[in-house]
């Protein structure tokens, strides 16, 4: 059912008994329950808001508490641009996060600076906090969020949950 | 209609701090600074307060922007004139149609151009459809700020309708770059017009549905109600547009008293509220839904054909089947895309009703492609203005209702 | 409430000799006056003239000219569609020139972000800080000089500033004689 480990539901053992590796169940389960800490900065959080609305349903991947407090959540999803007056403070919101935690970078904005080359705007948050998905686009369509969000889980399945691997900071340059 | 000022003063917030801290029975006598934002769910973006509070009271309030600030006004000093259109976008990110014609009309100005009837009358039908969608954010974020988190589903989906729409004429859900420097960059699809009267009919009991939710409703009232009130003299000073400024009780509409594109050939009313509270603020947006309703309408019953685009041959883009078979269109569009357009030397500030105030451009131009200076007066800047006067001697759960009904976006407010 | 043309000349006959000559373009006047009597003209206009409305302020800085940076205001009236922009110069030097901030309340903000963004100051203001930059940022971005992709910085606690990486861009050509200028490319740094 899933990529790498398996969770198996074997018939022939009687009861209600699943017989799991362990980190794939805990793998599953955190798949399955993110909750995001939407970081809507700029424009890309009005495409964040609409994947909460009923068209795009973003409940229907298990993602949709989203939690304004950085202590509840485990995804941060940065929306938008991220200038260097906003800089440090969401890099304060991500320290604030428990582990493990993951982070979308959402929009040519939060990834690479986008189409604002300036003297105002940090060039993309891996510059300071550690991203596991980029998702293109100005603005991503909520799809897009979506299949980042699918990726990230896909991901997450992969971790060895016993023993992960914290992520280095990355330095200021 | 007498319009009266007042010298800015600051002792009257603290007068009525004064009061509502007498009138509060617990108050313990000391301050306690709170920070609100840049990262909360009520400040719509990244606006920070840092408030001081005695009790439950807000003694006093300092408003701090900026953590949007991406430097527009410098990029655009660096591009030409088109190439500036798509971070026009980004300035309301909710009304993005609007931005792009306020824009467009500011250089036109500049130029001395005035666009024919079929493009004007593009240009007003997405203004009113970005008004409505832009209202239809604001309110439902105002609603869900007071807790009726229901609204904002019901309005988000009327949202992803217009989106629809947006996406068929330009391409894009809201980062719409519709608009050209004399025109626009393509013609309606075809069918379109009657998508948008479709929209149009199966929406005006929206409006009403949305009405039945809020306007009557006990604990939105209790909210809203005589919370925030901006005076007239106060909105005026503090230079306050749209539907705030409405909402105190004067009638300035950039439509009627400056009109552009052929916006007094329309009916329409300027509906204005009579205390200046939230609960005024929100009933001026909802009955301008109406009217832009009603203007739509009205575009669509004669809608004009013939050009969408000005006839200066040399400054607007070609057709592209002609740029690959004629050379002298090829120049044109070779030397347009380079080096942008032939400003004369001289300065323009042209000014539009967008759905969060007035929306200016001030274009300093010294000749060619390229603005010498561009300066955005962005009505959410302007509005948000007041705050520091507004929020003192306010309950610490009505710094969320205000801020809903004032509806501001960050994007343009910094810039 | 005053037309354009009477705010001009009633303007011009109550400063007598600080008011320059009136200039139209595309229907809008521009009136210059001196720096110093900014705050007195903004009075005159609210309180004798009906221009009840400021809709904007706004700097330019005409690097390489004497005085170098201009103030724009663009008043207008909330019932009648008059405008009247007043220009007042402001030499790098003296640097500042008074608020209006007492007549119209709008001016505080508008006159923080020309702090801000060009460093022209203003006397008398009640809090004059930046706005959009932060306490303790070094630069003014709005200034010429000022290179678009910015200069490193450091303000600990605060906040950093980078060079974005602007591969030799941004690419826009300058309108010249001869074609093989013609290819886009880095716009040349404006002559000083
Ligand atoms: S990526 Fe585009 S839409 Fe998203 S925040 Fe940046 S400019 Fe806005």
């Amino acid at each position: 059912m899933v990529h790498g480990r398996e969770i198996a539901y074997n018939s022939k053992v009687e009861g209600n008994i699943i017989l799991a590796n362990l980190d794939a169940s805990i793998n599953w389960m955190r798949t399955h329950s993110m909750w995001p800490m939407p970081m809507g900065l700029a424009c890309c959080a009005i495409e964040l808001m609409a994947s909460g609305g009923a068209r795009f349903d973003i409940a229907r991947f298990g993602a949709e508490v989203m939690r304004f407090s950085p202590r509840q959540s485990d995804v941060l999803i940065v929306a938008g641009t991220v200038t260097y007056k906003m800089a440090l403070a969401t890099k304060r919101i991500y320290e604030q996060m428990p582990d493990p935690k993951w982070v979308i970078a959402m929009g040519a904005c939060a990834s690479s600076g986008g189409m604002y080359r300036s003297y105002a705007v940090l060039q993309g948050i891996d510059r300071i906090l550690p991203v596991d998905v980029y998702i293109s686009g100005c603005p991503p369509r909520p799809e897009a969020l979506l299949e980042g969000l699918m990726r990230l889980q896909q991901k997450i399945m992969t971790e060895k949950s016993t023993t992960r691997q914290l992520v280095p900071e990355p330095a200021l340059v | 209609m007498a319009n009266t000022t007042t010298t800015f003063e600051q002792p009257d917030a603290l007068l009525r701090t004064q009061q509502a801290l007498d009138a509060a029975p617990d108050v313990p006598g000391e301050r306690l600074t709170l920070n609100m934002g840049p990262s909360h769910p009520s400040t719509h973006g990244v606006l920070r307060i840092v408030l001081e509070l005695d009790g439950e009271v807000v003694t006093k309030a300092i408003p701090d922007i900026g953590y949007l600030h991406r430097g527009d006004e410098k990029i655009a000093e660096n591009m030409t004139y088109n190439q500036f259109v798509p971070y026009t976008d980004r300035l309301d990110y909710l009304a993005p149609l609007a931005n792009n014609v306020a824009y467009a009309c500011a250089v036109e100005k500049l130029m001395g151009w005035d666009l024919p009837p079929r493009g004007q009358a593009i240009r007003v039908l997405c203004c009113e459809l970005a008004r409505i969608s832009a209202h239809l954010l604001g309110f439902g974020a105002m609603a869900m700020d007071c807790g009726a988190m229901s609204v904002f589903l019901y309005t988000f989906t009327e949202r992803e309708k217009l989106y629809n729409l947006f996406e068929s004429l330009t391409g894009a859900r809201f980062t719409t770059s519709y608009t050209r420097i004399g025109g626009m960059t393509r013609d309606l699809p075809p069918g379109w017009l009657d998508e948008v009267a479709a929209f149009i009919k199966q929406y005006k009991p929206q409006i009403e549905e949305t009405d039945k939710l809020l306007t009557r409703n006990k604990i939105f009232i209790e909210r809203s109600r005589d919370v925030g009130v901006i005076t007239r003299a106060d909105a005026i000073s503090y230079g306050i547009t749209g539907p705030n400024l409405r909402g105190s009780g004067v009638d300035y509409d950039v439509r009627k008293v400056r009109p552009y594109l052929g916006y007094e050939n329309y009916d329409f009313d300027i509906p204005v509220g009579s205390v200046g509270d939230c609960y005024d603020r929100y009933l001026v947006r909802l009955e301008e839904l109406r009217q832009s309703v009603r203007i739509i309408e009205q575009v669509l019953a004669k809608f004009p054909e013939g050009p969408i685009h000005v006839a200066d041959t040399k400054n607007y883009l070609p057709k592209k089947q002609k740029v690959l078979t004629k050379m002298e269109e090829l120049i044109h569009q070779f030397i347009l895309v380079t080096e942008g357009l032939k400003a004369p030397p001289g300065e323009v500030y042209f000014g539009a009703e967008n759905p969060k105030g007035e929306l200016g451009f001030y274009i300093r131009s010294r000749g060619g492609g390229v603005p010498y200076r561009l300066k955005i007066r962005a009505p959410s800047f302007v509005n948000l203005s007041i705050l520091d006067k507004l929020l003192p001697g306010c309950m610490m759960a009505d710094v969320v209702a205000i801020l809903g009904s004032i509806d501001f976006v960050m994007g343009e407010c910094d810039r | 409430m005053a037309t354009t043309t009477e705010a001009i000349q009633s303007l011009q006959s109550a400063f007598a000799g600080k008011v320059g000559a009136a200039r139209e373009f595309r229907g809008e006047h521009t009136l210059p006056v001196d720096r110093e009597i900014i705050a007195d003209v903004a009075l005159h206009l609210r309180d004798k003239l009906g221009f009840d409305y400021l809709a904007d302020i706004c700097s330019v800085d005409n690097m390489g000219d004497e005085p170098r940076y201009e103030v724009v205001y663009e008043f207008a009236q909330m019932s009648a569609p008059h405008h009247l922009r007043i220009i007042a110069k402001v030499s790098e030097d003296e640097g500042s020139l008074p608020t209006i901030s007492h007549v119209y309340a709008t001016a505080n903000w508008h006159e923080r972000e020309i702090w801000d963004m060009m460093g022209i100051k203003f006397d008398n203001h009640p809090d004059l800080r930046r706005i959009l930059m932060w306490e303790g940022y070094p630069y003014f971005p709005l200034q010429r000089d000022f290179p678009l992709e910015g200069k490193p910085s450091d303000t600990p606690g605060e906040a950093f500033t980078r060079i974005a990486p602007l591969e030799g861009g941004p690419f826009v050509t300058a309108p010249a004689e001869h074609n093989h200028d013609r290819e886009p490319r880095a716009r040349p740094p404006e002559p000083v």
